[in-house]
């Protein structure tokens, strides 16, 4: 599954690291930067809450 | 397990609905909403949405609702008794009978006594108040908000935004006290150097005008004109409808670890839920949007699905945007120490720690939102104080090309 950030809507909450620190992390500017584009092998439930805790709906996952 | 239903539409009971379907609850759900308006979602209300005309932010369209997730609607209509023992709510003129029930029906906002009757006061929770704070803008009021939490200083910025004149009236001695206890300078010194009125420490005695409000009188004696109040002084817990069900109602619906009201099927989340946090051990009731949405999640699947309650845990995070700095705040606010630990207050850009005993309680990042959620996930670990302060010491350390 492939991971895709809306960067329009990403404001830089932080729920998605809160979830899967491995995957996302915030900047000082609100930027997210994604490590992998797609989901990790074993992080497929973190990277699920991940995306449906994001309150700004910034994250969605794709075959 | 058959009919689920939810009380309360806005997001732990959008949650718990999408929950309940997600868990594979196949059976009915109806979805009661006091408004008239689809599921929204709030915080755009006192941010983005009172800069201009943007659409109302609803989650999800009629038809997925009634559609794809099999609910049925039953909007502008106001539940006022829960009968446990015949499983049924009562709401608007009609019955819901219930296996599994949600109450999410959040909290009321506190108004001001004595101005009911005078156009242009607003508290601002839902999007009808939006609105008319909004219109009130548009037409350039002169803006008295009454208390500097976070909806007042939000539509204080919105405020600055335009350019318009605004005042903030707190009675405690600095902003956002409840929220993050005694670092509320630094946040006074925002709605300063914002333009902003900011006037701690004093009460609001009277505000006056005949049809519409006309000025606010304060305790020192100072009248400020006005043509639009928002009162942004706390919300109480939406529970009168419950009075006599045989729930245990203390500042909320008091739940345990797993949501559970102690009534039969009966599960409670968001705003108006005050349930044990494992994490903390003790009972907290909370009106951020993470744990309304994760609570509605929790409830839904509980209440559907007998036998899947779980307990539900988590480090209290909530953040707020005044002018262009982010506020965020991760655990709880009261604290035998607190020490900022990461930049500095007096550039806008630091992050505090908050120490409970031994251990490491809470977090305060301004304009610091790479360190949030580390910090938080250090709470979530009953990380002792010293392992904290090891901990910031390392982020304080410099940073080399392109590793972090």
């Amino acid at each position: 599954m492939k991971i895709v950030v809306d960067r329009a809507r990403c404001t830089g909450l932080g729920i998605c690291e809160s979830f899967a620190p491995e995957v996302f992390e915030v900047d000082d500017n609100g930027d997210l930067a994604v490590s992998s584009e797609t989901v990790p092998d074993g992080l497929e439930s973190e990277v699920e809450q991940a995306v449906t805790g994001c309150p700004t709906e910034a994250l969605r996952l794709e075959k | 397990m058959t009919r689920l239903v939810v009380v309360g539409a806005s997001l732990a009971g959008l949650r718990a609905v999408e929950g309940a379907r997600k868990a594979g609850f196949t059976g009915s759900v109806t979805l009661v909403g006091a408004e008239e308006h689809l599921p929204y979602d709030r915080p755009p209300l006192s941010k983005a949405f009172l800069d201009g005309p943007v659409a109302a932010p609803v989650f999800r369209e009629e038809q997925v609702l009634r559609d794809e997730l099999g609910v049925e609607l039953v909007l502008g209509t106001r539940a006022h008794a829960l009968d446990p023992a015949g499983r049924v709510v009562h709401a608007g003129e009609g019955e819901l009978p219930y296996d599994g029930l949600v109450i999410a029906t959040g909290a009321t906002p506190r108004t001001l006594p004595g101005t009911s009757h005078l156009a242009g006061v607003h508290t601002l929770r839902t999007l009808d108040d939006a609105l008319a704070v909004r219109a009130a803008l548009d037409a350039g009021a002169r803006t008295v908000v009454i208390g500097a939490g976070f909806i007042g200083s939000e539509v204080a910025s919105a405020a600055r935004k335009r350019g318009l004149p605004v005042t903030v009236v707190e009675a405690a001695p600095t902003p956002l006290m409840r929220a993050i206890g005694a670092m509320g300078e630094p946040c006074s010194a925002l709605h300063r150097a914002n333009g902003t009125d900011l006037r701690c420490g004093v009460a609001v005695t009277g505000v006056e005008g005949h049809d519409r409000v006309e000025r606010v009188r304060l305790a020192d004696g100072t009248l400020l004109d006005a043509d639009l109040v928002v009162v942004g002084a706390g919300a109480v817990p939406a529970t009168d409808w419950l009075a006599g069900s045989g729930l245990t109602l203390e500042d909320g619906v008091v739940c345990d670890e797993t949501l559970a009201t102690g009534l039969p099927g009966v599960y409670a989340a968001g705003d108006v839920a005050r349930w044990a946090n494992p994490l903390f051990g003790r009972a907290m009731r909370l009106e951020h949007w993470s744990s309304a949405a994760e609570q509605g999640a929790a409830a839904g699947v509980a209440a559907a699905l007998p036998g899947a309650a779980r307990p539900y845990e988590t480090v209290p995070y909530f953040w707020s945007d005044w002018y262009d700095t982010r506020i965020q705040f991760a655990g709880v606010p009261d604290a035998d120490e607190i020490q900022v630990v990461l930049g500095d207050p007096d550039e806008g850009r630091f992050v505090a720690l908050y120490r409970s005993g031994d251990h490491l309680t809470g977090v305060l990042a301004v304009n610091k939102q790479r360190e949030t959620m580390k910090f938080r996930a250090l709470i979530a670990r009953r990380t002792d104080w010293s392992g904290a302060l090891d901990f910031a010491a390392r982020r304080r350390e410099p940073v080399s090309e392109g590793v972090r």
